[in-house]
């Protein structure tokens, strides 16, 4: 049996405006070179699920970031630091997109990475994975979990989220899987329609998959909304998908 | 559902944390995910001190026919608390000196 094992630490590197920020990165250990995976944290904040991703993904074969959106707001519980995040009316879409730049460029400067990258984010996380795609040429693989808000009425935009992300799709540099559920209801089925239509408009490389009998969330094995047979293909999916265009 | 649904209101007055009572800025109201409560989305309210650390928070999250009857109690009770109010503005004003009746 072959020899397994991974490291699993935390560090900091500079995010937006030379802001300092941490990040959870985990990695099989050995030289490498493995493909780098950024995994997007969601409104409920900087937490156990995501380090536990996080890990999943060290655990085959990847160098997976996960950085700390809301490090701005100090330290504290994940709920706490959310709750804080969320009283002031959230973080602004800039600043996800500098910060998730800086957890790219940490990656390209580590000897273990294989120079190819997947954005990973659920929930709002996906829609700034979707967001930070549009505004990069520095990634080779989006995986978007159920992101609310990609379609966003006029009345809805505001100055931390001044364009809805679907008016920057024809920027979207690389391939895109999308994972959604039938009964989500943000996004819910009619927006996400929009959304791929406009992929295909602009003739970008995208998949997405429509899970019935499950809602938002359904990867959160803690949460009520946790469908197990939806997530364990959504899991798959994600998987086939970053082997494809990242270990190829 | 990721709905964004925020109300966030400036209040005075104290809130008993884990750690203690604190001075309160802020009534942050939100219909999202909860961190602990067992439903897929729930009205979360924090009371919260904005100049203090993140753990300076008092939370609850319920569901929204909870949610619905803690407003309505919420509503009685300022209701009659503002009834009461006029009631005593009506009396007339209190004696200004202390008599202390001497031997």
């Amino acid at each position: 049996m072959q020899y397994e094992s991974m490291l699993a630490e935390t560090v900091r590197f500079p995010g937006d405006k030379g802001d300092y920020i941490s990040a959870y990165v985990a990695r099989p250990t050995g030289p490498g070179p493995f493909p780098g995976v950024v995994l997007i944290h969601h409104l409920p904040g900087w937490d156990e699920w995501y380090r536990e991703a996080t890990r999943k993904f060290a655990h085959h074969g990847y160098f997976a970031v996960s950085h700390n959106l809301y490090e701005r707001v100090g330290d504290g519980s994940p709920d706490d630091v959310a709750a804080k995040v969320r009283a002031q009316g959230g973080v602004p879409d800039a600043q996800v997109v500098a910060d998730t730049e800086g957890a790219v460029q940490w990656l390209r400067a580590q000897p273990q990475f294989n120079g190819k990258v997947g954005v990973i984010g659920s929930c709002s996380g996906g829609r700034h994975a979707f967001l930070y795609a549009c505004q990069t040429k520095s990634i080779d693989a989006l995986v978007e979990l159920w992101g609310g808000r990609v379609v966003m009425k006029p009345d809805e935009l505001n100055p931390k989220q001044p364009v809805a992300p679907i008016d920057y799709t024809k920027d979207l540099s690389c391939p895109i899987l999308g994972l959604f559920g039938a009964d989500d209801k943000n996004p819910p089925p009619d927006q996400v329609a929009l959304h791929e239509a406009e992929l295909k408009k602009h003739g970008k490389d995208y998949e997405f998959h429509m899970y019935e009998g499950a809602g938002h969330g359904f990867f959160y094995y803690d949460r009520p909304m946790y469908r197990q047979e939806q997530a364990v293909d959504g899991w798959k999916k994600t998987f086939a998908f970053f082997e494809k265009h990242l270990k190829a | 559902m990721c709905t964004s649904i925020v109300e966030i209101a400036p209040v005075e007055g104290q809130g008993r944390t884990p750690r203690g009572w604190i001075d309160l800025t802020t009534a942050v109201v939100s219909f999202d995910h909860p961190h602990h409560a067992p439903y897929e989305e729930a009205i979360c309210i924090d009371f919260i001190n904005a100049n203090l650390d993140a753990g300076a928070r008092v939370a609850v999250e319920i569901p929204l026919e909870s949610a619905r009857a803690f407003a309505s109690a919420l509503n009685r009770a300022i209701a009659e608390a503002d009834e009461l109010a006029i009631e005593c503005a009506a009396l007339p004003p209190a004696e200004k000196t202390l008599k202390v009746a001497v031997g």
